[in-house]
């Protein structure tokens, strides 16, 4: 039996101490395993940021463990957890995080510029990544040159550059509009039907409908788990949006 | 991570904000080309001084008549019959027969007005002595030539010109063989002085020199010299001639150091003093200089401090995306030490194009050290003074630096 690809068990995260003290997660354990496809949902406060912040080994728990790919965060130091996020996790942000001033291209190559891959090899990765989604001809653009949605595709390319065990999407449509948040979920399901084991994180129901599991968090603690697929199936829209990346 | 493409990412945050970084850059400038300038100065006037007073002679001994010393320090006996006493020809005569001592000239000297008859007139320092002077003052002449010996037994009316004085009273014209009036007396010019440039206490140029006996029997009278120029065989013999004309002096005068009625030194002891004031000068202008460059270092750390509080966002993405606290450590490290890197390269060059102009009067004289020393310091400004802001940088939480809007 494989490790899964992350396992939060009994995880508690506690911000503040004393008095001011809030929990934010009380006790939450999930198993995601190799190409599932995973929508962990919920309102603002629910806790679900916190989840995020721990699977993208951004925050160590208070009590409870997490592995990603078997490995404990708990024991690592900030240096080790940058090396665990460099090759483990590829993030995808709500408002999108590409670095200013800097081209497509030269975004997508930074995770490998610090995973140490020579400068050839990281060009030629990163151009096949934003063919992937569909950006490939405005790569040296930089990103305020781009729209929202192509911004996001960049992001993409960036997150799996690396291909990394897990992509991490926090609020990947929330500064997006109708049409592009389907084209780029449409980038999300071919992922997934290519293998990548991708968690969301959202409030939206129309992008949870995406996923082959919906995981709704509420005040700290797990209410709903809900397999729609299993996790070896294609994605259950694929293809609905009618837009290949 | 390689070290290219760190100054790679470095320079590209440099260039985000390019006044900012021009203007800390021009903090580090500014203190790098004073301390190179400054030096630079004070090196210069130390080394003026130094060749000034080196042209006094090195091989001569100057004895200077001081009055009323005795009357201070009246509290041993010996005091009451040491009487301030004048320091005379006889005197100048006595030491003659120190060992090592090649001449003596006794001086007399004046300020007097010289006269060519016209309309030019001047103050000059009118000095008499013996032909021996010349020698031992290191004079040459650009004309004619020194008065001889038998004039100044004659008290014959003749003068040499000091090369400012000639100037002012015969312009280009050859003024040997022509007459003078000093004071209104008579006086035929017989020689010029080469110049020897100022010595600091005005010009050593606006000088008159005749024989002893004529200043003394037609403008002075015969009262107390007012120096003995003592020239010794050697330099290596300065020093012992010094002492032996110092203890002949005391017997003479019944004097002990206490109550001394003159004061002897020689060209090396003025200059070591000088020397020495010189160097105190040198290194307070340095350390002014310092303080500027510190002010330039203070700079580099409010402006690093300015970047990554504006750039928290962007630390939390490369953290995110894998940068370990060392990468942004050295990322905001190398920015630093290239802001004050490149400002102290600039500074180097405007601090020696500087030191090609006269400055107050100073021909300033590059001290060679001068350079890697402030290239070094600005280097050692970027690692230390960056330090805080880099490490501000590298210990930022990713989950928190995110967030930040």
């Amino acid at each position: 039996m494989p490790y899964p690809v992350i396992r939060l068990a009994s995880v508690v995260k506690v911000y503040g101490t004393g008095q001011a003290a809030v929990q934010a997660l009380r006790g939450v354990s999930l198993d995601v395993v190799s190409r599932d496809y995973v929508a962990i949902m919920g309102a603002s406060g629910s806790g679900k940021s916190t989840m995020m912040n721990i699977i993208g080994c951004l925050d160590v728990p208070t009590e409870g463990k997490f592995l990603i790919d078997g490995i404990d965060t708990s024991s690592l130091d900030e240096t080790q957890l940058a090396v665990v996020r460099n090759r483990k996790i590829g993030f995808v942000f709500q408002s999108f995080n590409l670095i200013p001033r800097m081209s497509g291209l030269k975004n997508v190559e930074l995770p490998l510029s610090y995973a140490g891959v020579g400068s050839a090899e990281r060009r030629s990765r990163a151009e096949a990544a934003l063919r992937l989604v569909g950006v490939a001809d405005r790569m040296n653009s930089q990103p305020k040159q781009l729209s929202g949605g192509q911004q996001q595709r960049v992001a993409v390319a960036r997150a799996l550059v690396t291909a990394p065990s897990l992509i991490l999407a926090d609020e990947p449509t929330g500064n997006l509009d109708t049409k592009t948040s389907h084209d780029v979920m449409g980038v999300f399901d071919q992922l997934n039907a290519a293998g990548r084991t991708i968690v969301l994180i959202t409030h939206e129901h129309d992008v949870a409908e995406h996923a082959k599991r919906v995981v709704e968090v509420r005040d700290g603690r797990i209410v709903t788990d809900h397999r729609v697929a299993a996790p070896s199936d294609p994605p259950p829209l694929l293809n609905r949006t009618g837009v290949r990346p | 991570m390689s070290p290219i493409q760190v100054i790679r990412f470095a320079l590209a945050g440099l260039s985000a904000n390019k006044v900012r970084s021009g203007l800390t850059m021009l903090g580090i400038l500014i203190g790098v080309a004073s301390v190179i300038l400054l030096l630079a100065v004070g090196n210069g006037s130390s080394q003026s001084v130094q060749s000034a007073i080196s042209s006094l002679g090195s091989t001569s001994v100057t004895i200077l008549h001081t009055q009323g010393s005795a009357s201070s320090s009246s509290t041993t006996a010996s005091t009451a019959f040491a009487e301030p006493k004048d320091l005379t020809v006889q005197d100048a005569q006595a030491l003659e027969s120190v060992q090592g001592v090649a001449s003596v000239s006794p001086v007399v000297s004046a300020s007097e007005t010289l006269s060519n008859g016209g309309s030019s007139d001047s103050s000059v320092s009118l000095t008499g002595t013996y032909s021996s002077y010349f020698a031992a003052e290191k004079d040459t002449f650009s004309q004619g030539a020194a008065f001889t010996t038998e004039q100044v037994s004659k008290a014959e009316a003749v003068v040499v010109l000091g090369s400012e004085a000639a100037t002012n009273l015969f312009g280009t014209a050859n003024p040997v063989g022509q007459s003078v009036l000093v004071a209104g007396s008579p006086f035929t010019v017989v020689g010029v002085l080469a110049s020897k440039g100022s010595s600091g206490l005005g010009s050593a140029d606006n000088t008159a020199i005749a024989p002893l006996t004529t200043v003394q029997d037609k403008l002075t009278g015969f009262g107390s010299l007012n120096n003995i120029v003592v020239q010794a065989k050697s330099s290596t013999v300065v020093s012992s001639v010094q002492s032996a004309v110092t203890s002949v002096l005391y017997q003479r005068h019944n004097e002990t150091a206490a109550d001394a009625d003159f004061q002897i030194f020689n060209a090396s002891s003025v200059l070591s003093t000088a020397t020495s004031t010189a160097r105190t000068l040198t290194v307070l202008l340095g350390a002014v200089a310092a303080i500027s460059l510190l002010v330039g270092g203070i700079g580099v750390t409010n402006i690093m401090l300015v970047t990554v509080t504006e750039r928290t966002r962007e630390i939390g993405i490369r953290k995110a995306i894998g940068a370990t606290p060392g990468v942004i450590l050295a990322q905001f490290l190398t920015e630093a030490t290239l802001l004050s890197v490149i400002g102290g390269i600039l500074g180097v060059v405007i601090g020696v194009v500087g030191t090609r102009f006269q400055i107050a009067g100073v021909k300033p004289v590059l001290l060679s050290f001068s350079i890697p020393l402030a290239l070094g310091f600005s280097v050692l400004i970027g690692v230390v003074f960056g330090g805080l802001p880099a490490n501000r940088a590298a210990s930022m939480r990713p989950a928190d630096a995110l967030r930040y809007e």
